[in-house]
């Protein structure tokens, strides 16, 4: 229904479309004014704090330096690493998640004996800490007691003897792999809320044209599922490239997997470094939010789609 | 149209056609391809074969531990005994509880009101605020711990609760709104019509008329912020220092068993065990509603 149609249906109440603006208004306004104060002040002062350099010796002494802590976090090698980590993870683990979230959704639905269990088997991991899933997948490659290690071990396969978290790489493969484990149930949620409102005569007439199962689903599901998959893909991404907790707990950043978030807070908290971590955290956030842009660019009609939907 | 189309079915199903001879999966199959249960049972293994080991390595100490034993031979509570000696774990729980909550219900309350007139209201600008909302919770989080880390030390809130709830805040409650939002879309626009007809301000039609009938919609946004806010741990780990203050996240990852001859892998595991348990009770009680959640919104059409 067009929102001219519903306006055409709506009764006539005079006056009461003054009275609903005004009421709009106040019912908005605390929100806004305390996200305002959450989210934009802070952002504001970081801003300001990245634009000083403060005395580690001295508390509340300062000097205003411009832009110097930006050009020295963007001329040195570590925030590039960690921007590349990041980016690495983020690009492992989304695509991964994307498939095997499909893969998942395709499954649930189905209608079989045993659907309900997997529905809830699959949602587990979504409900618990991430620093728990980091500890869980911690004790799955530790090098003696882990299950991966010993299995690998036991069937003379390589990677057996392994330090998982202490080489680079192979850290990284433990950290994608406890994001999926976590995430892709969330992905699969979103994917089949898009299936299940997919026809099933669309299906029907597939199979009288002589479609087969595969071509079915290259042809038509995928397509069909085009909006939800991208809107799975922008909120993973967002997501994945703030990655901090797994990290944190699997490596502490060591060996490779250093996060933009990571490297921020480590200026921040560990070296005390007001100003440095502030541009940093400056610089983290422009990134997100231009991965974001760029999202909306590319995915825009899809996010159109879905909004005007909404309305 | 229908009839002809049944007719088609009716024909194909009928006929030995060669496609015929492999099991479509369709809706409404009710026994699934051999391969797939292969899939079917590869998923459960993945989601919960983690969650074994996380237990079996939870009930090892000693020498067991570092054995990889598929099975524990010798099964043993020593772990969780270390964790409930550890009154930090105690205090951790009580202090994420008390953010969780605090922080739910004050974003609840704000995200009700706005979420209302953005969703039912006449109102201008209305998608340029939900993308300005919606955008704030793709924020990072190191965004607003760094200025927020030097702010709290100055006025001293640095490491206390109100300190970590403020914060949080910033994500509770777009998420709050953003989930709130589409379930007042889904209340028919009706009901508001005949208040006003009866006589009711708008606000009074919220309160009366659609507060009301948002109940279920409230309860399913009140557990996904309290699952978020009970997650976070960006902020949590920047903004406090001591255990009095630090939530259930920080406290596991900076868990160390408190004993000198053990490793702390098994203490950590059954402290995360411990953590997991009311989760999982959630989610089993609350599936329905977290899905719905979770796909609020998202995905229409």
């Amino acid at each position: 229904m067009t929102s001219a149609q519903k306006l055409a249906e709506r009764p006539r109440t005079f006056g009461y479309d003054r009275a609903e603006r005004r009421l709009a208004v106040r019912m908005v306004a605390p929100s806004l004014i305390l996200m305002f104060l959450v989210a934009a002040v802070p952002i504001g002062y970081a801003v300001w704090l990245s634009l000083h350099q403060f005395s580690v010796r001295q508390a509340g002494l300062s000097r205003f330096v411009g832009l110097d802590n930006y050009l020295d976090a963007l001329s040195s090698g570590a925030w590039w690493s960690a921007f590349g980590q990041t980016f690495t993870f983020a690009a492992a683990s989304v695509s991964l998640e994307l498939v095997l979230g499909t893969a998942m959704a395709l499954l649930l639905n189905m209608t079989f004996r045993g659907r309900g269990l997997l529905r809830t088997l699959v949602l587990l991991p979504y409900a618990i800490l991430t620093v728990v899933s980091a500890i869980t997948w911690q004790t799955m490659f530790e090098p003696t007691l882990g299950l991966v290690t010993t299995v690998l071990r036991g069937l003379g396969l390589p990677g057996g003897d392994i330090v998982w978290l202490g080489e680079s790489g192979y850290a990284m493969a433990v950290i994608v792999l406890a994001d999926v484990w976590k995430t892709a149930p969330f992905v699969a949620l979103l994917v089949l809320a898009g299936l299940q409102v997919i026809p099933d005569e669309v299906y029907e007439a597939a199979e009288l044209d002589g479609s087969t199962k595969w071509t079915t689903f290259i042809n038509i599901t995928l397509p069909l599922l085009k909006p939800a998959i991208v809107l799975a893909a922008i909120f993973r991404t967002m997501d994945a490239l703030r990655v901090f907790d797994l990290p944190f707990v699997l490596t502490r950043g060591a060996n490779g997997t250093e996060s933009m978030s990571m490297l921020a807070y480590t200026e921040l908290r560990e070296n005390r470094l007001v100003g440095e971590g502030s541009a940093l955290s400056i610089l983290t956030f422009l990134t997100v939010m231009a991965v974001s842009v760029i999202y909306i660019r590319f995915a825009g009609g899809n996010i159109r789609a879905a909004a005007q939907e909404k309305q | 149209m229908s009839t002809v189309l049944e007719e088609r079915r009716a024909a194909v199903q009928a006929g030995p056609g060669p496609r015929r001879t492999g099991k479509p999966l369709r809706r409404g199959e009710s026994r699934l391809h051999p391969v797939t249960w292969i899939f079917v049972l590869a998923v459960m293994a993945f989601s919960l074969v983690p969650f074994y080991w996380l237990i079996n390595t939870s009930l090892k100490a000693g020498e067991s531990l570092g054995a990889g034993e598929l099975f524990p031979s010798q099964p043993t509570l020593d772990n969780y005994f270390v964790v409930f000696r550890n009154p930090d774990f105690f205090l951790a729980l009580r202090n994420s509880v008390i953010i969780a909550v605090v922080t739910t219900a004050v974003a609840l309350v704000f995200a009700s009101f706005a979420a209302y007139a953005l969703a039912r209201l006449k109102m201008k600008r209305k998608a340029l605020l939900l993308t300005l909302i919606l955008s704030v919770t793709t924020f990072p989080a190191i965004a607003i711990a760094a200025p927020m880390f030097s702010i709290w030390r100055e006025i001293g809130l640095y490491d206390t609760l109100i300190g970590l709830i403020i914060p949080k805040l910033t994500f509770a409650l777009p998420l709050a709104i953003y989930t709130l939002t589409s379930f007042f879309r889904e209340i028919p626009k009706e009901l508001e019509e005949s208040a006003y007809i009866d006589g009711a301000s708008p606000f009074l039609a919220f309160r009366k008329v659609i507060l009301p009938l948002a109940v279920p919609g409230l309860a399913t946004t009140a557990i996904l912020v309290f699952i978020s806010v009970w997650n976070e741990f960006l902020l949590a780990v920047t903004l406090t220092t001591s255990p009095e203050s630090r939530p259930v996240p920080v406290a596991i990852a900076f868990f160390n068993g408190t004993s000198e001859y053990d490793q702390p892998i098994g203490a950590i595991s059954a402290a995360s065990v411990l953590i997991t348990i009311p989760l999982v009770i959630l989610v089993l009680v609350c599936q329905k509603r977290i899905v719905a959640g979770m796909t609020a919104g998202a995905v229409k059409g």
